[in-house]
């Protein structure tokens, strides 16, 4: 395998292998180790160990920045409210399956505010997972899913579904909030709490 | 009767939603219309039924080694249908297999959409 090299914003560049073992990285993967294994000694430990810096070199990916850490508060709102919109849009979904009109759809963009891919990619990521919604194409210059929503009756339900993707957009902002100027839409500027 | 009796009912009721969402899914692609609408009959009510039948399982066996296995379970679960409900539903609106009599507003289509060259990052 030729070596991997990483340019970094300064326009140097490196081998991306240098970086490539990242901590957290081995600790998940060592975990899933052990999950699998359903035990915990310290051979089947070493050998987790092993096994992740071995797949952290193979596969080498970008490391995540998370310049201002995580809001734990923000992120248990994320999650809980993630949750509640699985169930309840599981049902509204099951309701669409078994009655007897006939459906109608809509393709819908979102653009988002935010311009970080990880935004994105987490944003879209949650959206395909909440019934009802499934990202057919995103744009990364633009930052703009376009999603296919399930049950879309009129122009209406549109615009609250955009509002609704906007809305989960700033709990990821207000969770993992990004570098400084990177969001000019401050994710914790009180106004927009009410919303 | 011990602490067990309502703890085993709760992981029944839980296995038995969860198996009646996922015979909803399988309504689902033999009545939507289109290969979208079946798109989310087929993976979405699937997530919350996978969840329910791997929480039954783990309130009824109450043992940690596989508890941590369902968990794993659920985030797989979880992590891959999203790459592959996109990579399908991608794939048909390219190919342009969606009913646009079914669509009330379609904005890709629609407008400057197309602008940027297909496959583009």
């Amino acid at each position: 395998m030729s070596p991997v090299l990483r340019t970094r914003r300064d326009g140097s560049t490196r081998p991306a292998r240098h970086r490539a073992v990242q901590p957290l990285a081995v600790l998940w993967l060592t975990l899933v180790w052990l999950a699998m294994w359903g035990e915990v000694t310290p051979l089947l430990v070493i050998g987790g160990v092993l096994v992740a810096v071995l797949v952290c070199l193979a596969f080498p990916l970008p490391p995540i920045d998370l310049a201002s850490g995580v809001r734990p508060l923000a992120l248990a709102r994320l999650v809980g409210r993630f949750l509640v919109d699985v169930v309840r849009a599981s049902f509204q979904v099951s309701g669409v399956v078994l009655r007897r009109r006939p459906v109608r759809n809509a393709v819908v963009a979102v653009d988002l505010e935010s311009s970080s891919d990880f935004v994105m990619t987490l944003v879209a990521s949650m959206l395909s997972l909440i019934p009802g919604s499934v990202v057919v194409e995103a744009r990364r210059s633009t930052h703009t899913l376009y999603l296919h929503v399930l049950d879309v009756p009129d122009a209406a339900s549109v615009e609250a579904f955009r509002r609704d993707a906007l809305d989960l957009e700033q709990r990821v902002l207000r969770a993992l909030p990004p570098d400084a100027p990177v969001a000019p839409h401050a994710p914790d500027a009180p106004e927009e709490v009410g919303r | 009767m011990s602490w067990t009796t309502p703890v085993d009912v709760l992981a029944a009721v839980c296995i038995l939603l969860g198996a009646v969402l996922t015979l909803i899914a399988a309504i689902g692609q033999v009545r939507m219309p289109d290969l979208l609408s079946r798109m989310h009959a087929a993976t979405k009510p699937q997530v919350l039924g996978t969840v329910l039948v791997v929480i039954g399982l783990s309130l009824s066996l109450r043992d940690p080694a596989v508890v941590g296995m369902l968990l794993l379970v659920v985030l797989l679960q979880m992590a891959t249908s999203v790459v592959s409900s996109h990579m399908v539903g991608r794939a048909s609106f390219r190919a342009g297999q969606v009913r646009d009599d079914l669509l009330v507003v379609d904005e890709l289509s629609d407008g400057d959409a197309h602008e940027e060259p297909r496959g583009a990052p």
